[in-house]
């Protein structure tokens, strides 16, 4: 993370007992780590839990203060697998990533971990990135924590229960055994609020101390017959020790008297149920609810005797808990049935089983309970409405959808540029998307990609296709995903299995997706980390024996060259292009302060940036098509001649290229220009420059004399 | 700024909170504004809870950020963490498509909120990529944003803020100042913006200006239909003036609703040419005016695309623009050049042998036409991607000597080949409009699909054949003129010409029987 300095909320991290924090949740968790004596932290970034991994890549002083041991983990299974130091020590470890793709691609070590238990607290957290803003398919992790027999905590958005959780999780994990996942949810990351610090404690053993005594306990070993054991240990001890301290120690809560019916919710849903209970008329602003609730902070596991309490004397429950399937109400509905209750469990047949429970869902569904199971609680101007409720106009049509896209002067935007050309050429191809930011490349305008099955595994995707045929498979990988798990899952499987296959690597120097992190082939200098190991001799060290570089992807034809040529070598084996140009945002990040800078020095700088000859543009958009800039839009003319609007580049353009690049490239007109403004220009440039400028002055009036031409 | 007050229910255990949404897109700074928002009501005391789901969504695309607050006597209150349709107080948007957004996904409803919406356009990929003109119709949006809004703040805040060098999110917070909406002072808001961050004396300046933006009640709204454009002022050397206010004059010749657009497009051709291009403009123009009858419709529509038709875009035009003395001027202003800076200009060309040969005497360059062996000779030595510094004196001479062809150019190729297809087309129009009026205007009008260079070109060509070909199935129907823009409209929805295809496919399907 060199081009983002974390500084003011690394200082965050150093308050002490009597200070207060203010910011945002997930900075809040990383702090609360800290009060907790945690041993060693690692994770793999990704959106909402990247900053937790950020703040910390800039906090190497404190952690080394304190002998906290920092990983920035290859991946989810990295992370998980460090998880590890926990087994046999008495050393609190903590994970980040984000759900449910990083915990299955973390899978494998937390069932291992799981079934080994651990000795110090293990805590995983976990971002749940679910319904609006997501950017990944839409699941619930409740499932690992169901066939792995891990706890998972679902604390209420606020800053204090979260950062309460944390300790919760280090004792329950210590307590049972068993390691403890958290949910956040997106908006529980970024929430902002304040709580009450305490001083940070180093962890009582070190992890360095740990190595120089060294413990092993064959029980702990994955491997029958001690498996069976440990299958045991699960439900025999770990999860009766699990219940008494949730029991005792309050995690779940109930707020509310008594009442006919009751809701349960999951924690993280607890201020969307008080708020539709709010717009209700049935709680006030700080809480206080004519309809009891049982908050589950606990999401996993459940509490028979909590629940059956909770349900006794009510008629009806409503179970709130967002996606699918609804792993809380089948939870509950055993819990239930076994005991022979006689309540009326709603959940999903009043909720949408798929989507986010929105302020708008949440108010219908349980107004719809409540006027099912309780209707007499209902002030009457709800139960009986003089009007119905509004419905906003229908402006489908002319609001266009904006999915998130490559930003302005996107090195990636040109290597799609390319590919829809080569595709032109050579007809339509197979293409294998992968995640990250050149996922972007499979919607409009270039709309290439046709799946994607993972991160780093768009090669592997291609399996099916790796004998060939007429025309080859293409695959995308980034350079995050390359290091993530491409070239070990797609790499290595392409050259086994003699691929024919055309690998892209879009190699922008960071995972620029998760908010601009390091790699081992980033290009600069990392005071903790060991970064320029190029990607091509990776590619190399695995057998892969086709390997083209182009290192500026502005230069759309020279890509075109070579992927055409990787589309129809006589080569065997998997072809690899790898396109290297750095992420604009970060290199502007880097370079727009130090240009400013220079230019107030009196240095000489030339800024670049694009424009277009209105009157050269036939406005029929074929550099859109191309393009899909940000700073390349549209502008109506007052030309009364003209039908349609003609091609226009705002102020935001960074001068990357791409339009210039693709107009040659692609052969679309000459109405693109560059032009570099100097600033702080030597004095014989300047000079030079007041020369040229006179003899085409003098050109251009001498041909004026002689024509009619519209005024200037 | 637009006042339509109204009365609704309140919810009375929700009193003294405030829910405030900000709808923006990723990159205009939507963060800044939440962060002013929130440390604005922590330093009067107030509680406040601010989150957002950045994220890829950061990356241009529609994100939304949610505050809400009270204040402090209130107690610990219970915040919720996303709007709700129905039940938000004040709504910013950073954009109108975002406002019209906000309102569809409900956020902006008549009893409570008040939407500050910046009027200008950040246009989505699926407007730009369209062929013809793919911009959405602001007006649905404009009269739902005030239909909806209890107030409404309206004005182009990003325009505001860039005349002061800042960002949107600035003018936008000065909206806001000014909008009431919030219980704090002008000066409250304006120390957080003074209490840290970049470029504080910019923002301050642009908090200012949409603050006054928002105040004045002229907020300069944009009129959904551009003011009727006028023609261009020509430059006339003294020598020519006599022959080309004698032209000019001719225009009077045409029948009235013909006039003005006769004027630009009289204008445009001079301009490519000489006078005597647009006598023969004129010629063409007015044979065709006596035969029309009002409302002239097919002279008016004659006299736009007969100028478009006859200013093609050929090696010899493009050079000519940029050579000109105005362009430079233009371009120092758009990218703010200073006077103690220097300006160099790089222009992207990749002509092929077809412009080259197109500019060659008729003859000539139609026997290198045929000649397959010149061609490919020609197109390996040509085809290339040339860039050229036009500030630079060698490369400028370049274009000026091939601008200055010009007096040759009716004699090129290029031009024999322009000059028939136009008058194909004209002879066309002109024998439908003997039968169907209509149908004559629509064939004009499909001149619209001849643009572009090169391979855009030749695309826009084909259509254009293609679109010939389908009123031919039709000429004789009634409703000959309907399907004639049908077949237009959809060849200018993509640029595969899928859309196209389907209404030939339909067309044929009852022509056939």
């Amino acid at each position: 993370m060199a081009e983002r300095s974390f500084t003011a909320e690394v200082a965050h991290l150093r308050k002490g007992a009597g200070d207060t924090f203010t910011g945002e949740g997930i900075l809040a968790i990383t702090k609360a780590l800290l009060e907790n004596g945690v041993g060693y932290v690692g994770g793999y970034q990704g959106a909402p839990v990247s900053h937790l991994m950020d703040v910390l890549a800039d906090a190497q002083d404190l952690l080394a203060e304190l002998g906290v041991r920092f990983e920035s983990n290859a991946n989810e299974a990295a992370a998980a697998a460090m998880l590890s130091a926990s087994v046999n020590y008495p050393i609190r470890g903590a994970v980040t990533f984000k759900g449910p793709v990083g915990v299955n691609v973390a899978s494998d070590a937390l069932a291992n971990l799981s079934s080994a238990g651990v000795r110090g607290g293990a805590l995983i957290i976990m971002g749940e990135d679910y319904g609006e803003g997501s950017s990944i398919m839409q699941e619930r992790s409740y499932a690992f924590a169901l066939k792995s027999q891990f706890w998972m905590l679902d604390p209420r958005p606020n800053l204090e229960s979260m950062v309460k959780a944390v300790g919760d999780a280090f004792h329950l994990s210590e307590a049972s055994n068993t390691p403890v996942m958290m949910t956040l949810r997106i908006r529980s990351c970024h929430v902002t609020g304040s709580f009450a610090t305490q001083d940070n404690m180093a962890p009582p053993l070190t992890v360095r101390a740990a190595l120089s005594n060294p413990k092993a306990d064959m029980t702990r070993v994955v491997l029958p017959p001690m498996s069976y054991v440990q299958e045991k240990e699960k439900v025999e001890h770990r999860r009766p020790a699990a219940e008494k301290f949730i029991r005792e120690n309050g995690l779940n809560e109930v707020f509310g008297a008594d009442g006919p019916v009751g809701i349960i919710c999951l924690g993280g849903h607890y201020n969307g149920v008080v708020r539709a209970l709010q717009r209700l008329g049935l709680c006030d602003l700080v809480g206080n609810t004519q309809v009891p609730i049982y908050c589950l902070n606990v999401a996993y596991p459940l509490l028979p005797d909590q629940v059956l309490g909770f349900a006794a004397g009510k008629s009806a429950l409503l179970v709130v808990e967002e996606g699918q399937p609804e792993f809380l109400e089948q939870g509950l509905s055993t819990i239930l049935y076994r005991a022979g209750a006689s309540v009326a469990l709603h959940g999903k047949d009043i909720f949408p089983m798929a989507g986010e429970y929105t302020g708008a869902v949440m108010l219908e569904a349980i107004e719809g309970f409540l006027r099912r199971a309780a209707p007499e609680l209902l002030p009457d101007r709800i139960r009986a409405p003089n009007q119905d409720r509004p419905v906003p106009p229908d402006l489908a049509k002319s609001v266009p959808i904006r999915p998130p896209g490559f930003c302005v002067g996107c090195p990636e935007r040109p290597i799609f540029a390319a590919m829809k050309l080569v595709q032109e050429d050579l007809g339509p191809h197979h293409v294998a998307a992968d995640i990250g930011c050149h996922l972007f490349g499979t919607l409009p305008p270039f709309g290439i990609g046709g799946a994607t099955m993972g991160f780093g595994l768009g090669p592997a995707s291609n399996g099916a296709f790796d004998g060939g045929g007429e025309k080859r498979p293409i695959s995308i990988i980034g350079d995050g995903g390359f290091w993530h798990s491409g070239l070990s899952s797609s790499m290595t499987n392409a050259v086994y299995n003699k691929s024919d296959g055309v690998v892209v690597v879009v190699d922008n120097f960071y995972t620029a997706a998760t908010g601009g992190q390091d790699v081992l082939s980033s290009r600069a200098d990392n005071p903790s980390r060991r970064t320029k190991h190029p990607i091509a001799q990776a590619m190399k060290g695995v057998g892969v024996n086709w390997v083209a570089e182009v290192d500026r992807t502005y230069d759309v034809p020279r890509l075109k060259r070579v992927l055409t040529e990787a589309l129809t070598t006589d080569a065997k084996g998997p072809k690899v292009v790898i396109a290297s140009s750095e992420c604009m945002l970060n290199k502007q990040r880097r370079e727009k302060p130090l240009r400013q800078q220079a230019i107030r020095e009196g240095r000489r700088v030339a800024a670049p940036r694009f424009g277009v000859d209105e009157a050269i543009c036939t406005g029929d958009h074929a550099c859109m098509r191309l393009s899909g800039c940000p700073s390349l839009s549209l502008k109506v003319t007052k030309d009364p001649l003209r039908d349609d609007p003609v091609a226009h580049i705002d102020q935001n353009c960074v001068g990357c290229g791409n339009c210039g690049e693709v107009a040659d490239a692609a052969i679309l007109c000459p109405s693109f220009y560059r032009a570099d403004v100097v600033h702080n220009p030597h004095r014989w440039e300047r000079r030079l420059a007041g020369l040229r400028k006179r003899v085409i002055s003098w050109l251009q009036d001498r041909r004026r004399a002689k024509r009619v031409e519209v005024g200037a | 700024m637009t006042i339509v007050p109204r009365l609704g229910e309140g919810t009375q255990t929700l009193d003294g909170l405030i829910r405030l949404a900000v709808l923006a897109v990723g990159g205009q700074g939507g963060g800044v504004l939440m962060s002013w928002i929130e440390d604005m009501a922590r330093a009067a005391g107030w509680r406040v809870q601010g989150t957002s789901v950045a994220g890829v969504a950061q990356r241009t695309g529609a994100t939304v950020y949610y505050i809400e607050m009270c204040p402090a006597s209130s107690g610990n209150p219970v915040f919720g963490l996303m709007p709700a349709a129905g039940d938000v107080d004040i709504l910013i948007a950073a954009e109108l498509a975002e406002a019209g957004r906000a309102v569809l996904r409900g956020f902006v409803t008549p009893d409570r909120t008040t939407l500050i919406a910046s009027t200008h356009r950040v246009l989505a990929v699926s407007e730009k990529i369209v062929p013809g003109d793919g911009i959405t119709s602001r007006d649905e949006v404009m009269s739902a944003i005030t239909d909806q809004a209890r107030l409404l703040v309206a004005a182009d805040f990003e325009a505001v803020a860039q005349e002061q060098g800042s960002v949107i999110s600035a003018s936008l917070f000065g909206a806001l100042a000014a909008s009431g909406s919030l219980p704090f002072a002008k000066e409250d808001f304006a120390a957080v913006i003074r209490a840290g961050g970049k470029g504080i004396d910019r923002s301050l300046r642009a908090f200012e200006a949409g603050f006054a933006a928002a105040q004045q009640g002229a907020a300069p709204v944009a009129p959904s239909t551009p003011a009727p454009a006028l023609a261009p002022d020509l430059c006339v050397p003294a020598r020519l003036m006599a022959a080309w206010t004698a032209l000019a004059a001719r225009v009077q010749d045409l029948p009235a609703p013909a006039q003005d657009i006769a004027m630009a497009g009289l204008k445009k051709v001079v301009d490519f040419q000489d006078i005597a291009y647009g006598a023969e403009y004129l010629d063409t123009l007015l044979a065709q005016a006596k035969r029309d009858t009002a409302p002239f419709l097919f002279t008016a529509e004659l006299a736009k695309y007969l100028a478009n038709a006859m200013v093609y875009d050929d090696l010899i035009r493009v050079a000519d623009l940029k050579t000109r003395s105005g362009r430079w001027g233009h371009i120092t202003g758009e990218m703010g050049v200073g006077s103690d800076q220097i300006l160099q200009v790089t222009e992207f060309l990749h002509p092929r042998a077809e412009e080259i040969v197109g500019q060659l005497p008729k003859s000539l360059g139609q026997k290198v036409m045929n000649s397959p062996k010149w061609m490919v000779r020609l197109d390996r030595w040509i085809n290339k991607g040339r860039r050229l510094r036009s500030d630079r004196l060698r490369d400028f001479m370049m274009l000026y000597v091939l601008a200055g062809l010009r007096p040759r150019r009716r004699r090129s190729l290029r031009h024999a080949i322009e000059v028939a297809h136009w008058q194909a087309w004209l002879d066309r129009a002109i024998k439908a409009h003997g039968r169907n009026p209509a149908l004559g205007v629509e064939i004009l009008r499909c001149r619209r699909l001849i643009k572009g260079y090169s391979d855009t070109h030749a695309r826009g060509q084909s259509k254009f054949d293609r679109v010939m070909a389908g009123i031919d199935l039709v000429e004789g129907r009634e409703d000959a003129a309907d399907w004639a823009r049908r077949l237009r409209e959809a060849a200018l929805q993509d640029a595969e010409g899928k859309a196209l295809d389907g209404a030939l496919a339909t067309i044929r399907s009852f022509a056939v029987n």
